[in-house]
């Protein structure tokens, strides 16, 4: 209920009691608990976990639908959209120190346990590891395998999601000149993009995992290649479906020049999304 | 208008009832509650948790618990205390008070902090029921270091995942809190104007944020270590076992000022207002928090001083720590200078505020000494260590809580505890926690290593002690229930303003505090410390 003072002048919105959070809660503690039964090779744990997701997806649909119409209503103000503004610029701060802690992982395995596992201490443990990277082998040789090319599939990922950026911001002018047209038309461009990052992601990872006998137990190299790149292809997946429902919102004539909290979110996660990508072509590819 | 007028208000009637009110709330009040309660139970679930293990070292050799279950309970008493009870306990608080505090309307984002809350019984009772799972729940200490912890059963799954959904709920709750203050404060309440309980919830809740990813980043790698082939941990595999260390107490530390903080924050509540005198050096507590908020990123291996550093980076950590007790000292001094020549009473707030001070610096001395590189070889994983960060975090975090508890309970429930009671409370705590904790001090520097199921005889005594001390602790805490629980229904009625010296936005609203507390922001002319000169305005009801 928005509260109304006497001049009929509204107040910060204080939503009315919901039950989607607990309904949330009951999805995330199946898919706790399914996981941990599935990773242990237990059957029912598939089906826990396939549970907390239709649990989860029913909460987000019916979460954001009531966010959605309660933004139409007319009930959110500077004021709450300045909160929506702040609340999304602190969790992309919390995603940008959870690829912090992969990266650590990434920057040790090469600058620290790589020179060690190399050094004349361990010859009599591991007497046939050459301290090279990217690693050929892990140093209790598992088979030899083929490290990424990043002049390839990856360098044309990076012009893939550049353009996206270029046609994200073209769209944002669009939205901001009243330009509907060009707003369709570069959210949907970005979103096409985004997607077909994740194809050619998809044939990459296929032929590193088959041709290239590149695994996670791939040593040093193969694990935070895979760690590291798997995480952002999670974003990528969910920034381009945070774009859809943006750009299904469009379509039904959402959001003007002043009001579009959700259009600019999704903007700044799928630049954040950018930038990670930069620095995993820089550190993981080229590097 | 001025609210200090109106001695009670009808109730709410948005206020919805029976369970729906809890389960589905989006009061910032309800919420608050339902985390203080939880917080409680889970207290008392650690809590028996270490009188299981206080029973077990009453005597050398093995009596009650085999060595695999012994680890279990230290590793869960841990857990449970730090993601269950202590940081639950704060967040409660920071939900129920901040609103009142800084003039805000509610929480800024009301249904996300219902699901902060309910994620919380979802993850401790994975964490349960990992004692029934095939090899039991995790026991590689709560700090969960590798390689052990790839090696255990599938109750580590049930923690790792616990502790993911922990982390979820804890950034959530931290999002909320700082954009509160941030952007929900009342006009004139300035940034460097607000009470030191809000600054002290704002910093803690951007390390929260800072660190909880990075701790899910850690299990996250030690789950793919056990069942996706990755070998992060493992150096057949190009991975290292001290990249763990590395990781976890990246977060561990700051994890550290997540529990210390907010204690900052209250005792500078309490103590000025039963000194009756201004907080002293409101400024170099606020640049004395913040600074403790970006030197706690940088200290993180001194609890590695035994993996083998290179001697650079043993004096980078040595020095660093020791420079935290600069900020930190400036505010104990800050709390004593507040004291000074003040119009002191000691009703029981005061009291667990000055114990805090008291026992948080007995605790601070022994962290400077175990941030000695030399020395710390010596006393690393020893029970010098675990009196020492229980100095900090029962006598520090814990008595911080009971102080808070006790100071804002007229304001929560319009009634008053029973002062009795509560004194009772306090001195028995205050005598059996010194003695539980404090013989291990000398049981660590004799070399008695911590998490041990048994132990050499030598060490008998001191365990004795310290094993009575803490069922005697234990038993005190049901005061405090009986307490709280008599004076919900029986206690004597609250006045608006029960402590003569509380002057921050809080004691200006009736008592007990309206449903919602201010739907019409005030108009604030307010002094350092949140001190309330004047107010104009804000609706509530
Ligand atoms: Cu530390």
């Amino acid at each position: 209920m928005a509260l109304l003072d006497e001049h009929g002048q509204a107040h910060y919105f204080v939503p009315a009691p919901s039950h989607w959070p607990v309904l949330g809660a009951v999805a995330l503690f199946c898919l706790g608990l399914g996981a941990a039964f599935a990773v242990n090779g237990m059957l029912l744990g598939w089906w826990v976990l396939a549970l907390g997701g239709l649990i989860l997806l029913r909460m987000l649909f019916g979460w954001f639908g009531d966010v959605i119409g309660e933004s139409v209503g007319g009930r959110y103000h500077g004021q709450e959209a300045l909160s929506f503004r702040w609340g999304m610029g602190w969790f992309i701060f919390s995603e940008v120190m959870l690829f912090g802690a992969f990266f650590a992982a990434l920057f040790w395995v090469r600058q620290v346990a790589l020179p060690t596992l190399g050094s004349l201490d361990y010859k009599l443990l591991y007497p046939d590891f050459s301290a090279s990277w990217p690693l050929q082998t892990a140093p209790a040789a598992g088979p030899a395998y083929q490290a990424m090319e990043a002049w390839g599939l990856p360098a044309l990922n990076t012009l893939i999601l550049l353009s996206s950026a270029v046609s994200l911001t073209w769209a944002h002018w669009g939205l901001l000149l009243g330009r509907r047209a060009q707003l369709k038309l570069g959210l949907l461009i970005t979103i096409v993009l985004g997607l077909g990052f994740l194809c050619l992601q998809a044939i990459e990872y296929h032929h590193a995992w088959t041709a290239q006998q590149l695994t996670l137990s791939a040593g040093g190299y193969g694990m935070t290649f895979y760690m590291l790149t798997g995480l952002h292809g999670l974003h990528v997946l969910l920034g381009s479906a945070i774009l859809l429902v943006v750009w299904l919102r469009v379509l039904r004539g959402h959001f003007d020049q002043q009001h579009h909290f959700a259009f600019e979110a999704a903007a700044w996660y799928w630049h954040f999304v950018d930038v990670v990508w930069l620095l995993l072509f820089v550190f993981v590819y080229c590097l | 208008m001025a609210i200090a007028g109106l001695a009670a208000v009808p109730q709410q009637s948005h206020r919805p009832h029976g369970w729906r009110r809890w389960l589905f709330a989006t009061n910032h009040k309800d919420i608050g509650s339902l985390y203080l309660w939880f917080a409680f139970c889970m207290f008392l679930v650690g809590g028996v948790l270490a009188l299981c293990i206080r029973a077990e070292l009453f005597r050398p050799g093995l009596q009650f618990f085999q060595p695999e279950l012994f680890n279990q309970l230290t590793t869960l008493h841990g857990l449970i205390m730090v993601f269950g009870a202590i940081m639950p306990a704060f967040t409660g608080l920071a939900n129920w008070m901040l609103p009142l505090m800084i003039g805000a309307p509610d929480m800024a984002f009301a249904r996300m902090n219902n699901w902060s809350f309910w994620l919380l019984p979802p993850a401790m009772a994975l964490l349960l029921l990992s004692f029934v799972v095939p090899g039991g729940a995790a026991a590689a200490g709560w700090t969960l270091y590798a390689p052990l912890s790839v090696q255990l059963g599938m109750g580590m799954d049930l923690t790792i995942f616990a502790i993911h959904i922990l982390g979820v709920s804890s950034i959530m709750g931290a999002i909320n809190i700082v954009v509160t203050i941030i952007n929900l404060r009342a006009p004139g309440m300035g940034m460097m104007k607000m009470p030191m309980f809000a600054w002290a919830s704002l910093i803690t809740a951007y390390l929260i944020i800072a660190v909880m990813p990075v701790l899910a980043g850690a299990v996250t790698m030690v789950l793919t270590d056990r069942h996706f082939g990755t070998h992060f941990f493992n150096a057949a595999g190009g991975g290292d076992p001290i990249l763990y260390q590395h990781v976890f107490w990246f977060f561990g530390h700051p994890e550290v000022y997540i529990m210390a903080l907010p204690a900052f924050g209250i005792v500078s509540q309490v103590i000025p207002t039963f000194a009756r005198k201004p907080l002293f050096g409101y400024t170099s507590m606020v640049y004395a928090t913040s600074s403790i908020g970006v030197l706690s990123f940088m200290v993180w291996a001194h609890h590695m001083f035994v993996t083998g550093m290179p001697a650079t980076a043993q004096l980078f950590f040595m020095y660093a720590t020791m420079l935290i007790a600069v900020p930190t000292g400036v505010k104990v001094f800050n709390w004593i200078a507040t004291m000074w020549e003040g119009s002191m009473s000691f009703e029981t707030p005061m009291l667990f505020a000055i114990g805090f001070i008291l026992l948080f610096t007995i605790g601070g001395l022994s962290g400077v000494t175990l941030s000695v590189a030399a020395v710390d070889v010596q006393l690393h994983g020893s029970y010098y260590v675990v009196a020492h960060f229980h100095y900090v975090l029962v006598a520090g975090a814990l008595f911080s809580l009971f102080s808070a508890v006790y100071y804002w309970f007229p304001k929560m429930t319009g009634r008053m505890y029973v002062e009795r009671l509560g004194q009772l409370h306090f001195w028995w705590s205050l005598l059996w926690f010194n003695v539980t904790f404090f013989p291990m001090h000398f049981l660590g520097l004799a070399g008695m290593p911590r998490r041990i199921p048994d132990y050499a005889l030598q060490f008998t005594q001191f365990n004795q002690i310290a094993s009575v001390g803490a069922f005697m602790f234990g038993l005190g805490q049901l005061i405090f229930l009986v307490n709280i629980l008599y004076s919900l229904r029986h206690g004597k009625t609250a006045a608006q303003q029960p402590w003569e010296g509380g002057n921050t936005l809080e004691w200006r609203l009736p008592t007990p505090a309206p449903y919602h507390s201010f739907s019409e922001a005030p108009q604030l002319d307010v002094a350092e410390n949140g001190v309330v000169v004047a107010m104009q305005g804000g609706k509530h009801g």
